[in-house]
């Protein structure tokens, strides 16, 4: 670690470089994992270059750093998904080679992956004890006893019997758990753990995790949401495009710091939230109810009213009909009741229910729609940044042949304007990385002039410097006197930026609060129950 | 009226090369290759047996040994299934080809292999007609229980079949067994659901694709064994065996991928091709050339019916058609 202090005092934020200090609770204990100088390239890219990295036993480490700065991949060298090009990896001070997952389980890793890594159709037993090669035969009541043993002792609930698809996302990130400590895994590696998890979730996995450092494991958290870094973590180890940055103990850092460092530069951590100007009604949507296909309740009895020139937030655990909301309004799902207007500038109505997209469109009303699917729905994956763009005014041209002209200027110019990083707009979007394919669909988005703009986690994924570049593009809509309607996750970000806030449960209206008085927790009680109240 | 002893076990001896075919392509299926050279693979089966008991039958004479006249045609199948599933396992797994294109052109040449080989036999035995004809084989291959036909219905609804039909049933059977009940079994399905989720539980998701693929392959090969040696006689001639290879690949939907079900199905679709010789048309043969249509038309019905149902569990494995490797991006 010595050989990268040169590093941290080119550093230029005094801030940090104060903060480098290593903690004296650590200094004499060995560290049961070592990374030293780990390179790993794709191609011509570099995931990451000569990266260091310490975990010492019954510590929580968060590793923190933006959209593709190789937190992942790092994690992935040492849970076996990857092979390091370079370097060298030490657990308890022996040198391993980790080629395989299953050299992982034997030195003890276990990695619960962002997107879980679970099969739908088995139950929690069978995901649990798959690929293990225990002697005798398959007993899944033996392994049930055993999963149910594991949950008393950390504290989990879960079902052995019940099937990956019957569950919530927060259970199923349970299985993943219980999956790698059935393994005897005492390193655990937890990637962007809380993204999908309501604050009461996070909150209980917390706790989990601190009985397992009182058990003497070791966890490594992958994150960028900086409040969860200062609540969980014993020390940050800092990445930053590729590279090891500096490593700090939490007591010892700040927030700002953190991203500083994270990010590289200084970065303003306040989301603007201009006064809506002249808010008149846009769009009302009046006693919606919606079915999915095979009958079941998405949407139940909805009202509420977007407002031109104002940012309505929807908060609720996802999957409980926010989806169905905005494609309603789009023009894209059929309902069995209630009604959607757009609301005219001189206030006359027109029903956009029962439309599509196109008559929409025709009928003069300019709506947006930034869906959650990015590249299901917003974009396609094997065209490039001008087809894309393309997508959008294809019907624009005369004659036979298609304008390339202007869509072509229309990517160049969102690539300049939000800093995508891509090699030219003629790459296929399906290789650039999550946070720019959302910087086009945002882009190509935005630049339609709507009146309507329908966004769903438009910051899904996105590290913070691109998050405040779409939250700064959102607000710039609202002054525009755009009717914005932001579907978000994080609600930390909701209570900053939204002017109202509509929280969802169970496909009914929980509650519509004003954004600038309402408490968090509040709101995370609505969402687990409709109207909120006191929970359990 | 309709002769229920006759009609049973001539749609079982209808449906066993489909078993063969089906058993062989979900164990194939399961762990997400979506063979579709499984007719081709059953051409290549059949025409490998006939090769070795051709050059047995034409060098052993009038002294044929009843276990190397079933085990050197058994032999030559399996090997030559065996080379077709690893020609799919090495092109789909190992260099990652399209699974669709990579079956049918495998079809394509298992059925060219099998009528080129099957022509230069036809010649080299200087036959009058144009097929070869290997009925001693035939007779080991088909030899039934002694007292089976004292017994009645019983002996001729049960026991009137060559040893391969019970095999097929057993290794069904097996098969079932293995995917619900046995951790070989739970690892290959997963395999197949979720390649990714198989590797990260530390499954050798490379070994078991393969296993799985040439195992089947070998499965099916029997399939168009039995077909020669068993059904038709001991004749080989070209394009004798049709679409069934098509029939086993629409029985595995049929079947939601189980193979214990496979059994029945095989059977009812070998009644369901043999019907028009049941149904009285009277001497309207024009009639009965549509009823030969039956079971292509059942098979368009099931498949419209099986894309209907929506229960998770009678999906197919959800990663069928998929290269997988681990450090894509």
């Amino acid at each position: 670690m010595h050989q990268r202090k040169d590093q941290i005092l080119d550093f230029s934020f005094d801030a940090v470089t104060v903060l480098w200090q290593k903690g004296t609770n650590v200094e004499n204990k060995t560290p049961i994992l070592q990374l030293r100088g780990i390179t790993k390239r794709f191609g011509d890219i570099i995931a990451n270059e000569k990266v260091n990295l310490d975990v010492y036993e019954g510590e929580i480490l968060a590793l923190l750093g933006e959209n593709g700065s190789g937190k992942t991949t790092l994690m992935n060298m040492i849970s076996g998904i990857y092979y390091p090009d370079e370097g060298e990896i030490f657990v308890k001070g022996q040198p391993v080679s980790i080629a395989k997952p299953e050299d992982a389980f034997h030195l003890g890793i276990g990695m619960i992956h962002q997107h879980f890594k679970l099969v739908d159709v088995l139950t929690a037993t069978e995901n649990i004890i798959l690929g293990l090669k225990e002697p005798g035969g398959l007993d899944l009541k033996k392994a049930a006893d055993r999963i149910k043993e594991i949950c008393d002792t950390y504290g989990f609930e879960i079902d052995p019997n019940q099937k990956i698809y019957n569950m919530s996302v927060s259970q199923k990130q349970t299985v993943e758990i219980v999956k790698v400590l059935y393994r005897g895994a005492d390193i655990l590696i937890l990637d962007e753990p809380t993204a999908v998890l309501t604050p009461q979730e996070a909150e209980k996995l917390f706790n989990v995790l601190r009985n397992m450092k009182k058990d003497g494991k070791s966890v490594i958290i992958i994150t960028h949401k900086l409040n969860e870094v200062m609540e969980i973590s014993d020390r940050v180890t800092i990445l930053r495009k590729g590279q090891y940055i500096c490593d700090l103990e939490t007591k010892t850092a700040s927030v700002q710091a953190l991203t500083d460092a994270m990010v590289g530069h200084a970065v303003e951590l306040n989301i603007d939230r201009p006064q809506p100007v002249d808010p008149k009604p846009r769009i009302m949507v009046d006693h919606l109810t919606v079915r999915s296909q095979d009958g079941v309740l998405k949407l139940k009895d909805v009202s509420f009213t977007a407002n031109s020139g104002e940012i309505l937030g929807i908060a609720g655990i996802a999957g409980n009909g926010q989806k169905e909301l905005l494609e309603a309004i789009a023009g894209l799902q059929p309902a069995e009741n209630g009604d959607i207007y757009y609301i005219e500038e001189d206030g006359s109505k027109e029903e956009l229910l029962g439309m599509d997209p196109l008559k929409i469109a025709a009928m003069g009303v300019s709506l947006s729609f930034v869906p959650e699917d990015r590249l299901g729905m917003g974009l396609v994956g094997n065209m490039d940044l001008t087809e894309n763009m393309m997508l959008r005014s294809f019907r624009n041209g005369k004659g036979v042949f298609t304008d390339r002209k202007s869509p072509h200027d229309l990517a160049e110019h969102v690539v300049e304007e939000l800093e995508v990083n891509t090699p030219s707009v003629t790459t296929p979007v399906r290789k650039l990385s999550g946070g720019n394919v959302q910087k086009v669909l945002v882009g190509r988005e935005i630049a339609s002039a709507p009146t309507v703009l329908l966004t769903a986690y438009a910051v899904r994924g996105l590290d913070i410097n691109s998050s405040y570049l779409i939250y700064d593009l959102i607000n710039k809509q609202k002054k525009n006197g755009v009717a914005v309607v932001y579907v978000g996750e994080d609600l930390d970000v909701l209570l900053e930026l939204c002017d109202r806030i509509l929280v969802l449960c169970d496909g009914q209206v929980s509650g519509i609060l004003d954004g600038r008085t309402a408490q968090k927790n509040e709101v995370g009680l609505m969402m687990t129950k409709v109207g909120g109240g006191e929970a359990e | 009226m309709f002769d229920i002893v006759a009609f049973i076990p001539r749609a079982v001896i209808q449906g066993i090369p489909l078993l063969y075919g089906c058993v062989g392509e979900t164990i194939t299926e399961k762990s997400g290759n979506l063979n579709l050279g499984t007719p081709g693979i059953m051409y290549v089966g059949g025409i490998c047996g006939v090769i070795g008991s051709f050059v047995y039958e034409q060098k052993a004479g009038d002294h044929m040994i009843g276990f190397l006249a079933i085990a050197i045609p058994i032999l030559c199948c399996l090997i030559g299934s065996l080379l077709m599933g690893l020609i799919y396992c090495f092109l789909t797994v190992t260099l990652r080809a399209n699974q669709n294109v990579t079956g049918l052109a495998m079809t394509t040449f298992g059925v060219g292999i099998g009528n080129f080989f099957g022509g230069s036999l036809i010649k080299l035995s200087g036959a009058d007609v144009p097929s070869i004809a290997l009925s001693k084989t035939h007779a080991y291959i088909s030899a039934t229980l002694p007292f089976a036909k004292n017994l009645g219905w019983f002996g001729k609804i049960f026991l009137s079949y060559g040893f391969l039909a019970y095999a097929a049933i057993a290794m069904a059977i097996i098969a079932a067994i293995t995917l619900k009940k046995t951790r070989v079994g739970l690892n290959l399905r997963a395999v197949g659901e979720s390649p990714a989720t198989a590797d990260a539980a530390g499954i050798n998701v490379i070994r078991y694709k393969y296993v799985a693929t040439c195992l089947g392959a070998m499965i099916a090969g029997l399939g168009g064994l039995y077909y020669v040696m068993d059904f038709a006689s001991g004749v080989w001639s070209n394009d004798a065996f049709g679409d069934r290879g098509w029939l086993a690949i629409a029985l595995v939907i049929f079947t939601i991928w189980r193979p214990n079900i496979a059994i029945f199905a095989s059977i009812l679709f070998g009644g369901l091709c043999i019907l028009h010789m049941f149904i009285p048309s009277g001497t309207n043969l024009a009639v009965k050339e549509l009823y030969k249509g039956i079971p292509y038309l059942v098979t368009i019905i099931v498949l419209i019916f099986t894309s209907l149902r929506n229960k998770r569990e009678n999906q197919p494995p959800a990663s069928l058609g998929l290269s997988y490797f681990r450090e894509d991006r």
